[in-house]
Order: C-alpha cells, then structure tokens, then sequence
C-alpha cells in the first residue's frame, strides 16, 4: 500500500513535468499543424538557464523560474520568425524537418558553449522530506514544490486561454485561422505569442527537471521531449485538457512500470501504449472529432 | 463605396477571376449569382483580403484595399461571412461573438450590440452559452451572420448563406438579411440560389468562368429568358 502511495507522489511529480511539455507540442500543433520537434530543446535550454542563474548569480529558486521562463519564450518567439515563419505555406514535411535541425542545432550549440558534461544542479530547495504512514511514504517537499508550480502554470494557461482576448484569439485560430484572420486576429501575432507561452512552459519544465533529477546536459531534451509528445498525442494532439492528462498517465505508467521492475523498458512502454492508443482511438483520449452539420 | 476594377485573381497558374469589373454603392444589396465553381467565393476572397489579385485594383470608400491583410480590412468596414460559415465549433455562441467584435475597444457598446444581435436572432440568445458547434445548420448561419455584424461592418459580405438549408430557414434568413440593410449596413451577397438573391437585391452581376457576364437590374433578370433558363431551374 504505502508502494503505491510512493509511485503516485512519484508518477504525479514527474507527469506534471511531461504535461508542461506536451502543452507546447499541442498549443504550436493545434495553430500550425507542426509538431516542433524542438520543444525538448527549449526546455534543456531553460534547464540550463536556470543552472546558470542559481549556480553563478546566486539567483533564488523563484526568481530564476520566472526569467528562464522569459528567456525561453523569446527563445520560441525568435525560433517561429526565422525558421517556420518562412515555412508555413509549405508542405508540413518540410517544417518537420526544420523542426528536427533547429532541434539539434539547439543541442549542438548548447553543448559547444558548455560542453557535453552533465552538470549538477545546486540544491535550490532546501531538501526535506515529509514523512507519511509511519515513515514508509517519503514525500520530499521537492516533489510539492513541483506539483504546485505545475498547476499554478496550468491554472494561469487556463485562464490566459479562456478568458483573455489573446487567449479567445488563439482557440479561434487553432479552430480556423483563415476564419479568426477576418475577424482582424493579427494571425502573426496568435502565433508568436502561442510559441512564447508554450515556450514558457517548457522552460518551467526544464527547471524543474533540473531540480527533481538534480542533473542536466545538453542532449537532456531528446527523450522527454519526444515522451511529452506521445504525451500530446495520447490525450489528443490540439486539445489543451488532452495534453494535462497524457502528461499525467504517462508519468505514472512510467513509474508504475519501472517500480515494478521494469526500468529498462519504460521508455519502450511509453511508446507501445501510443500505437495501442492510436489503434483504439486515432484522435487521442480527449481529441477533436470534428463533426461538420450541415 | 466599394469598386472593384479589371480584376485577376489565380490560383498558381489557373486564372479564376478574368478582369471583373463590379460595384457596390452606400445602402444598396447587391448580389453576385453563378453556377458552382464560377468565382463566387474568389471574388468575396479578393475582396476580404484573403487573396491578392495579380491585376487591377479594389476601392473601398476611396481607398485602395488590395493590398491590405485580411486583418486590417476588417478594421475598415468590410466583414466576410465566407462560405460554409466557418463559426468556431469549439467555443459558445457567446464566445462567437466576442470573436466578432474582435477589433473594437469600444467595450461598452459592445455590451449593447450583442443584445442587437440577440433581436435579431433571438434563438442565439437561448443559445447564447452552448457551443457552436452543437447549433443546427441554419442556427450556424445566423451565428455566422451576427460574428461578423459585430464588428460593425459597413458592407457585409454574404458567401451563399442558404447553403445546405431548409427552404423555411433560408427565407428567414434572407428577410434577415433584408431588415440589417434597412438598418444601413450595405450587402454584397453571393449566391447560387439566384431566385431567392434576385428577388431582395438592388442591383445583379451574373459571373460565369470568372467573368462577368451580365449586369443590371434583378427584377428584369428575373424576367429574362436565358437567365431563367440557366440559374433560375
Ligand atoms: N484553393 C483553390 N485552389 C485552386 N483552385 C481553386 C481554389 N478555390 C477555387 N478554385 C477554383 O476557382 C474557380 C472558382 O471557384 P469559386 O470562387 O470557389 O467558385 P464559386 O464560389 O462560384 O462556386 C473554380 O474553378 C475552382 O475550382
Ligand atoms: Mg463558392
């Protein structure tokens, strides 16, 4: 029983960090129909931001959240002007394959400036553990930490995406872009500011890993990132609430499976459980079924 | 108020609209009718700015429009109902119309718009929190209509709105349409179903092939042999 709880704190915590991710993938697919293959590395960047200002300016932990939030979405902002902007009426393929260079681009720079080691994380949070059931379920307040800030970001992302004009603005345009174009939504504008915030909250995630893990290094992105997007795509790419809750599951079948003795294939699980998804329900758990009346 | 002169309009290299020449005067209801595939809906696009013509110009109100985005040619006066509706499914009615007045900053009119909107169809105000999508197809149609009324359009452009419904619903929308141009707002309305166009409109152009082919008063239009032989059944 008290395993169970230990796997829950675990699973939660770490799919809090793959639902901030598969955010992104799903807010840039729902406006733009790419998956931005290099959202993985924009969170390593924000990681490393966050290594940066807490190692080097004794920045606390807070503090260096929200800057390495502000530097990854102008990091997400500058990667849409130059490199899909040109693209977007071209065929997806092309953008994919942009996506993926401008992905190793960002890891290949990365690592010349700081080099292909991994780096430790300094202890941010006071470490302190929170015991429950008689010492036998150890909840660190590592974990707390992450999960409020994760639902904090994914209240406030609810609430810029309902109730704000940008956030109105950005559903119309992920429904129809042509349609929001002439109500006078500046389509440019939707998707630099749909690329910062998705940014953002990678950069969140990457600080967050940082903190959880304790370790990061350049090539960090790749598989969390690739993970977030099974994420995306198990709860149905292009619906928000679909992201939340393929982050979620995918972070406890993960901890499920490797808690029970199945570490060295959780990676493949995740995987496998997206083709059975995608055989069962090719839209995802909470994807659009567009149905058109006529 | 809005001229278009000697207009070309592609699609790569196939030539969809050839040097058409059309005019809509302050107040008027003007209908543009044609067979499917004639350059209706390319026409209205060009107009709205969702394409550029390769040749000629678009006047509204003595300014050059053609080469203007989408997006600021409804901060003009020119709102597009594009064909099919195109309503955002997954928002509410309400959300729809907040989407229409999108460009105002006039929050405080807007309030008293939405009820305008709500007097003129009222089956969206019992709708008012349900999500688009879930409307029936002519109930889709009057969203569409009221969104791009509330951004205070001048001239309103009309892509088929009868399509695909019910003969009972499409004479309620075109009395509709009647009673928002009494209430001043000018209307460019395209349409296949040309009796029921020709019968509320000012002025007729008859497009075929992306050229103008005939231009003048409906109720003679309506008369006329070849017409009815051609678009009238
Ligand atoms: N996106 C497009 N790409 C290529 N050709 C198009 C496109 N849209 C329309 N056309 C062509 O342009 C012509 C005019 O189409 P359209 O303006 O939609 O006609 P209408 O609205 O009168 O039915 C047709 O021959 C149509 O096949
Ligand atoms: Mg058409």
């Amino acid at each position: 029983m008290e395993q169970v709880f230990q796997q829950l704190i675990n699973g939660i915590s770490l799919g809090g960090i793959y639902a901030l991710m598969a955010l992104g993938y799903t807010m840039v697919y729902g406006i733009i129909n790419l998956i931005n293959f290099a959202h993985g590395d924009i969170y390593m960047v924000g990681a490393y931001v966050g290594f940066a200002l807490t190692t080097f300016f004794n920045i606390g932990f807070l503090p260096a959240l929200l800057i390495s939030m502000a530097v990854t979405s102008l990091l997400g902002i500058i990667i849409e002007k130059i490199a899909y902007k040109p693209l977007r009426k071209s065929p997806r393929i092309t953008a994919l394959i942009t996506a993926i260079s401008i992905s190793l681009l960002l890891q290949y720079t990365m690592m010349y400036f700081v080099g292909p080691q991994t780096r430790t994380f300094p202890e941010v949070l006071e470490s302190k553990s929170l015991r429950f059931l008689n010492g036998n379920v150890i909840l660190d307040i590592k974990n707390v930490y992450i999960l409020a800030i994760t639902l904090i970001l994914m209240v406030a992302l609810q609430f810029i995406v309902k109730k704000t004009k940008m956030g109105k603005a950005m559903r119309a345009s992920s429904f129809d872009l042509e349609a929001a174009e002439l109500m006078g939504v500046n389509v440019n504008k939707v998707i630099s500011f749909t690329f910062a915030m998705g940014s953002a909250l990678a950069g969140a995630a990457g600080v967050l890993v940082g903190i959880y893990y304790n370790t990061i290094n350049p090539l960090m992105g790749s598989l969390p990132g690739l993970k977030a997007f099974v994420a995306a795509v198990l709860g149905g790419i292009g619906a928000i609430p679909g992201a939340v809750l393929g982050g979620f599951s995918l972070g406890l079948i993960e901890t499920i499976v490797s808690a029970n003795g199945g570490s060295v294939f959780k990676d493949a699980v995740a995987f496998l459980i997206l083709i059975l998804v995608l055989l069962i329900k090719p839209n995802g758990l909470l994807g659009k079924t567009v149905k058109e009346k006529v | 108020m809005l001229e278009l002169r000697n207009i070309d309009v592609y699609y790569g290299n196939i030539q969809a609209l050839k040097n058409i020449n059309l005019k809509v005067n302050r107040g008027e209801i003007v209908t543009l009718v044609g067979a499917n595939g004639a350059g209706k809906s390319t026409t209205l696009k060009t107009i709205s700015g969702m394409l550029k013509p390769k040749k000629g110009e678009i006047i509204f109100n003595g300014e050059k429009i053609n080469n203007l985005n989408a997006s600021d040619i409804v901060k003009l006066g020119i709102s597009h109902v594009p064909e099919g509706r195109r309503i955002f499914a997954n928002m509410t009615v309400m959300e729809n119309l907040e989407m229409g007045a999108f460009i105002r900053k006039d929050s405080k009119n807007i309030e008293e718009d939405y009820e305008k909107i709500f007097s003129l169809f009222p089956r969206l105000k019992e709708r008012r929190k349900q999500m688009a999508g879930t409307l029936s197809g002519g109930e889709q149609q009057m969203l569409a209509i009221g969104r791009a009324l509330m951004s205070k359009p001048k001239l309103l452009l009309l892509d088929e709105p009868s399509m695909g419904l019910a003969p009972l619903i499409v004479k309620e929308i075109f009395s509709i349409i009647e009673d928002i141009n009494a209430l001043g707002t000018t209307v460019l309305l395209v349409e296949q179903n040309a009796n029921m166009a020709l019968n509320i409109a000012n002025r007729a152009y008859i497009i075929k092939n992306g050229s103008i082919e005939l231009e003048g008063d409906p109720k003679e239009l309506l008369k006329d042999e070849s017409v009815k032989k051609a678009y009238l059944g």
